[in-house]
């Protein structure tokens, strides 16, 4: 089981490259608008990546569902798990 | 997942992408774009180019214009194209057409698309879009659907065509209907996945009638499976038909397409021979030794690999050789092993020496009269691999798998020798390259041996023989005819009797480097005769570490372990086998004197007074 922190870790990571933006740092309650380019195109690609980092698989309902990044981690613990 | 599985994996990935922010960052992008990366690293490198664009497009680069004609989202593939193209030396701008509304920009004068004036245009259409989703019931009404769709997209093709004068490419279907049958889903005429599978057989002849290039995406899927490509959840949630994860392999197909329509696809197969088209090392294992041909898989596995390469041959690819091998040993099992499918006339260029093969490409490039651009070189060893992509960026280098059976998969799934069609002259191309040889090419431009070399970070460690180094040291001293000064061999007896003798010095060397660890790699044997100097019985060594210095680090170990037992000199002995000429001039070359030779046996002797240690760039290691 991975901790919530390393989650986030790992998840920083991948906000990073896809935003090529350094000083990212996700906390659970940032959201799209806390973040410059974070459209439903990157949204999509935040999601594959994710998928394909973890080696999970989200459902279309889960997805839709997400409010902010606690959300998301959550999500990811739970398929995780 | 689909991956680039053929290029080298960039293990410094960070460090490279910040360094493409600075001088030179374009061939650093271009660098990266050869390596295997996945979405996300395609879109950080698109990112970067986009930077670079900004200030003007590179001027060693080729514009091109190309035009995506979609019926589903293609937003997620652009990076990949841009980015496949540049792993190509193309800059690619391209344009898209609005969601829906290819149609009308092709037809209308004054759209965008018509002021974007593509070199190429792309059309993308999805399953859904072409049949959409209802069940026809008889073969005629089916039949009839093919008909007119195809009618369809042969009049966008002669439109494109006919307006801009451009390549035009089409997209194969990608297979996503559900069966409703099954295994026999062909016995139900006007099912989804029946007409995508009928439609794409038809489209193969439409599109050679109309000069249309296809991208076979079904093949594709066919290798990687359909979920690989293609999630219904993309699908519904943004109409992407083909997933991100797949568009760096998407992207590289398409400009696989475009690049041939422009003349730069491979046109030589360069292929290494030990461990790349048989088994074993022909120098030490011999004719009888070495792996190919029916009754080993191992054999079979090299055996797919020729076969491959003829085939390929047949079709019109040039065929070299570049091994390190005297030639003699290489030639000999094409010129004297029963089961090896490809021949000496089959080779257009075969070199076979001891020299770097980045020289050896360049003289096999200049021989063929050919880019070095043209060349795809097949090699085993990574060392290899390494110095042609640092000193040659611009020849191909698949990164071939550890396992043979997969050698030749991994050259097709490059994708090097895309071809459009194919002509007479192609098939007969590798009679008349080698007529076009030309022997004794001026000499070629220097390797940077020394800057590779350095950046290797070798490491060689010894030890006196040992119980755990045991078994090697022996297979070593008896197999090894290449390097080995003397080929004398020993039975484990005679072995445990050196290793008892308080006069005879052992050494079992290790190498390690950025490649990993290569075992023992070399062996010394000496003894403290009664001048007090050190006769050096045993030399020998692996020839897959040849020319980075080791013989040199060798010679200052022997020195080093000489001087310690108090000898005041070095003294050696070659003695000439059918197979050892590679090391005749060994002990000349690292400074000895030679002081008496009988027949083809040469001694020689180095004092050790005054001895400067030979620089390399190996670092040595004592044992704990």
């Amino acid at each position: 089981m991975m901790t919530e922190e390393e989650i986030y870790k790992r998840l920083n990571t991948i906000y990073r490259d896809i935003f090529d933006d350094e000083p990212i740092s996700l906390t659970s309650e940032t959201t799209a608008d806390d973040i410059a380019g974070w459209d439903s195109f990157n949204h999509i690609n935040i999601v594959v990546a994710t998928e394909v980092a973890f080696g999970v698989k989200f459902k279309s309902a889960e997805i839709e569902g997400l409010k902010n990044v606690g959300d998301f981690v959550r999500l990811i613990q739970k398929s995780y798990a | 997942m689909p991956s680039l599985s053929w290029l080298p994996v960039e293990t410094e990935w960070k460090a490279k992408l910040d360094a493409a922010r600075g001088e030179g960052g374009l061939s650093r992008l271009a660098q990266l774009a050869r390596s295997r990366i996945d979405f996300v690293q395609t879109m950080q490198i698109d990112r970067r180019l986009a930077a670079l664009g900004a200030e003007g497009v590179p001027d060693d680069l080729v514009t091109m214009g190309l035009a995506v004609l979609g019926s589903s989202t293609v937003d997620q593939l652009l990076p990949a194209l841009r980015v496949a193209a540049l792993r190509r030396r193309i800059w690619l701008n391209i344009h898209v057409t609005p969601f829906g509304q290819y149609a009308q920009e092709l037809h209308d004068p004054s759209s965008e698309l018509s002021r974007f004036a593509p070199d190429a245009v792309l059309f993308v259409h999805d399953a859904p879009h072409l049949f959409g989703s209802q069940t026809l019931t008889t073969r005629e009404e089916a039949d009839e659907v093919l008909e007119s769709i195809e009618r369809r997209l042969r009049v966008l093709w002669r439109v494109a065509r006919d307006r801009f004068g451009c390549q035009v490419i089409q997209q194969t279907v990608m297979p996503t209907a559900l069966p409703l049958m099954g295994n026999n889903e062909h016995r139900l005429a006007g099912s989804n996945l029946r007409l995508i599978q009928a439609f794409n057989y038809r489209l193969r002849q439409a599109a050679a009638d109309d000069g249309a290039d296809l991208v076979a995406i079904d093949d594709r899927v066919g290798i990687d499976g359909l979920d690989a490509w293609h999630d219904p959840v993309l699908w519904h949630r943004a109409k992407q038909e083909i997933s991100p994860s797949a568009a760096p392999v998407y992207g590289d197909l398409v400009l696989r397409v475009i690049a041939a329509r422009c003349g730069q696809s491979a046109k030589c197969l360069v292929l290494d021979l030990d461990n790349t088209l048989w088994g074993g090392v022909i120098g030490d294992d011999g004719l009888e030794g070495i792996a190919i041909g029916q009754g080993s898989a191992l054999g079979e596995a090299f055996l797919d690999v020729q076969n491959y390469a003829a085939s390929l041959a047949r079709r019109g690819i040039i065929l070299a050789v570049c091994s390190k091998n005297d030639e003699a040993n290489a030639l000999e099992p094409f010129e004297k092993h029963p089961d090896m499918v490809l021949k000496r006339d089959d080779i257009a260029c075969f070199v076979a020496n001891w020299d770097d093969k980045a020289a050896n490409l360049r003289h096999i490039a200049r021989s063929l009269d050919i880019g070095l651009e043209s060349l795809v070189f097949v090699d085993d060893n990574p060392f290899e691999r390494n110095i042609v992509r640092r000193e040659l960026p611009m020849v191909n280098v698949p990164e071939l798998p550890d396992d043979p059976a997969l050698y030749a998969r991994c050259l097709a799934d490059g994708g090097y020798f895309e071809a459009l069609g194919i002509t007479d002259e192609d098939v007969e191309r590798t009679q008349l390259y080698r007529m076009r040889e030309r022997q004794g090419a001026a000499r070629e431009q220097a390797t940077d041996m020394a800057g590779y070399l350095e950046s290797l970070s070798m490491k060689m460690s010894w030890k006196p023989f040992d119980q755990i180094g045991f078994q090697r040291i022996v297979q070593l001293i008896n197999k090894t005819n290449q390097f080995n000064l003397t080929t004398q061999r020993y039975t484990e007896a005679q072995v445990v009797d050196l290793m008892a003798d308080p006069s005879v010095i052992t050494c079992q060397v290790r190498l390690a480097d950025d490649f990993g660890d290569h075992g023992m790699i070399a062996i010394l044997v000496g003894r403290i005769n009664d001048e007090s100097e050190l006769d050096i019985s045993d030399w020998l060594m692996s020839c897959r570490v040849l020319g980075r210095g080791v013989e040199e680090a060798c010679l200052n170990l022997l020195v080093e372990r000489a001087a310690t037992y108090g000898a005041t000199a070095l003294k050696g002995t070659f003695k000439p086998t059918a197979k050892n000429l590679m090391v005749a001039d060994l002990f000349r070359k690292l400074g000895f004197e030679m002081i008496g030779a009988n027949g083809g046996e040469a001694n020689w002797r180095l004092p050790l007074e005054g001895y400067v240690a030979k620089s390399t760039f190996i670092e040595s290691t004592r044992p704990a």
